[in-house]
């Protein structure tokens, strides 16, 4: 190899630039501007660019719907990770030892294959769907409980500012939970069933078993699922704006950061202080990803 | 075992019910729908699928959709492992800055670069082209696949390209000859992760992609359900989304294997 430097380098240059080039263009670039832009008060119109310092950044904190929008990401950030890793580790427990004597459970794999699906819908269709589901007067949902003769349930589900977010929320918990239970199941079934029968036998309650004894052999795949999961309750974008009214919902009980930027940008053309919402928008990302880095790697607990 | 089975059927069916339901309503017409939402049609009605498919353009945003996708893929695959195999394989001087830079993408989030990104696209001119939406998927999906094949390169043999080498092969021929068949398994799991990112995308099509002739599957069907919304054509708007929905399906019973694992490894690693 090294008796031909030319060749090589020729090599490195032609598998790499490309890409690089395409990176450098369209990903690095616009990742950079974004910071020197979030300083400024440019509309879109060239040559008027005004450096305003922190300005966008103290408009911001006092910008009552951004305000609503960080409230509600919020909720959604501890909300929808933990209701989704708590049904998926529960559903991959039943799973993968709800059998006879804690061995997997019969049918364990159609189960996963019907519960894996909704990973495989892009996020508007999902929420198209939902949107259907929760109508009113002709919905699955409300059609299901005056069926069942629970009428009084019955509810505009988003249509009501106190249940419009949590109506959110539940469809991204819907569309997760079976790719996190894949998951869950795939690390459950590495754990030997030895461990899980002698704890039985020394009598520790199922829930207690899945708590204590699985839960931490599973550290892991809980740390990646919370980010994950983070990621996508800070996101929210695509099912708030196909879903509720407005976009953003009643008295903006949905609004959320995307769109909020979205909005600014491409509705008002205020791009500086769009770009502002996109840098904190990174913060938040960025503390959440060295959070539940951090938080897992405290103790570690290692099969021999 | 009778509660866990009870409770997971009770999960499956909270699963499968909504999506059931879209495909039923998609055969039965408007009034149908709106006086009897649970019961199946008289007689299935295909002709919503075609009306769908024909006149509210879902057949055009399909294809556009393919399009899209299919070179982005191609061209994201072919990028990412050449990179991700010159950067495994060849230590030279700048290579770990450039590793951790194409890695360092996937830390952001999409939101950050929008507004720039708007622009950028709009000055090179290919603002609602092809080519605009199909040379910037490929940028985003680059980080990801650079970072599983890289993995990937690094554990396969040595022996075989050093032999290949002393054969007289070139860079290239070792590159292609050897190192991509051997690559195969990483190759395919990430391709199918790739496929769904990109099938799936919304928020870049939505903000480069505004002519309505080029829309994009889930752009042009949420656009879709707005207008439609109105005149209210609910058996129209359940016919596109069972379109939208099937080959999906049809994918994932197929290789649903392949994509369960593929997907779930892609994630842990």
């Amino acid at each position: 190899m090294a008796n031909d430097r030319h060749g090589r380098y020729r090599f490195l240059a032609g598998a790499i630039l490309p890409a690089l080039a395409l990176y450098a263009v369209f990903v690095l670039s616009p990742y950079a501007q974004a910071f020197y832009l979030s300083l400024t008060d440019w509309t879109g119109v060239s040559g008027q660019v005004q450096f305003v310092g922190l300005d966008n950044f103290t408009r911001l904190v006092r910008d009552p719907l951004f305000l609503a929008a960080l409230r509600n990401n919020g909720l959604m950030l501890v909300v929808v990770p933990v209701v989704t890793i708590a049904l998926g580790l529960l559903l991959a427990a039943l799973v993968t030892f709800g059998g006879r004597r804690g061995s997997a459970i019969r049918g364990a794999s159609s189960y996963q294959t019907a519960y894996f699906f909704p990973q495989l819908l892009s996020l508007p269709i999902i929420a198209l769907l939902w949107q259907f589901v929760y109508h009113p007067n002709d919905g699955l949902l409300n059609g299901f409980l005056r069926a069942v003769g629970l009428d009084a349930l019955a509810r505009t589900w988003l249509g009501d500012p106190h249940l419009a977010l949590w109506a959110v929320m539940a469809v991204l918990v819907w569309s997760s939970v079976g790719f996190y239970m894949v998951l869950f199941a795939a690390s459950m079934s590495a754990i030997p069933t030895e461990i899980i029968e002698a704890a039985v036998l020394d009598g520790a309650g199922k829930l207690a078993t899945l708590w204590r004894i699985v839960l931490p052999l599973l550290r892991d795949s809980v740390q990646v699922a919370f980010v994950y999961l983070g990621v996508l309750a800070l996101d929210a974008f695509a099912v708030v704006q196909v879903m509720t009214a407005g976009p953003g919902g009643p008295d903006n009980a949905t609004e959320v950061i995307g769109l909020g930027l979205y909005r600014n940008a491409f509705t008002y053309s205020r791009f500086g202080y769009a770009a502002a919402m996109g840098v904190a928008l990174f913060f938040l990302t960025l503390t959440l990803a060295v959070l539940a880095l951090r938080a897992g790697r405290r103790e570690r607990v290692e099969l021999a | 075992m009778r509660r866990a089975h009870a409770f997971l059927i009770a999960w499956a069916a909270v699963v499968t019910l909504p999506l059931l339901w879209a495909v039923v309503s998609s055969l039965k017409t408007d009034r149908e729908i709106l006086t009897s939402p649970w019961s199946l049609p008289a007689t299935p009605r295909f002709d919503n699928w075609s009306r769908a498919w024909n006149q509210a353009d879902i057949g055009r945003y399909f294809g556009n959709s393919a399009v899209v996708v299919g070179c982005a893929l191609l061209l994201t695959m072919l990028l990412g492992a050449t990179t991700a195999y010159a950067l495994a394989r060849y230590p030279f001087r700048g290579n770990r800055i450039l590793y951790f830079g194409f890695v360092a993408g996937m830390l952001f989030p999409v939101f950050l670069a929008l507004v720039p990104l708007f622009f950028v696209v709009k000055q090179l001119g290919l603002l609602g082209t092809y080519p605009g939406l199909i040379l910037v998927y490929t940028a985003y999906a680059l980080p990801f696949t650079i970072f599983f094949l890289h993995a990937f390169f690094r554990t396969l043999p040595t022996a075989l390209a050093e032999a290949a080498f002393l054969d007289g092969c070139s860079h290239w021929g070792v590159f292609f000859r050897v190192m991509l068949p051997l690559a195969r398994p990483g190759l395919v799991t990430v391709a199918i992760f790739n496929f769904l990112g990109l099938w799936n995308q919304y928020l870049l099509p939505l903000v480069l992609n505004p002519d309505p002739d080029r829309y994009v599957l889930a752009q042009g069907l949420a656009a879709l359900s707005v207008s439609q919304g109105y005149r209210s054509d609910w058996s129209g708007l359940f016919a596109g989304l069972t379109i939208a929905m099937l080959p999906v399906l049809a994918a994932y019973v197929i290789f649903q294997r392949q994509i369960r694992s593929g997907l779930t490894a892609g994630a842990v690693r």
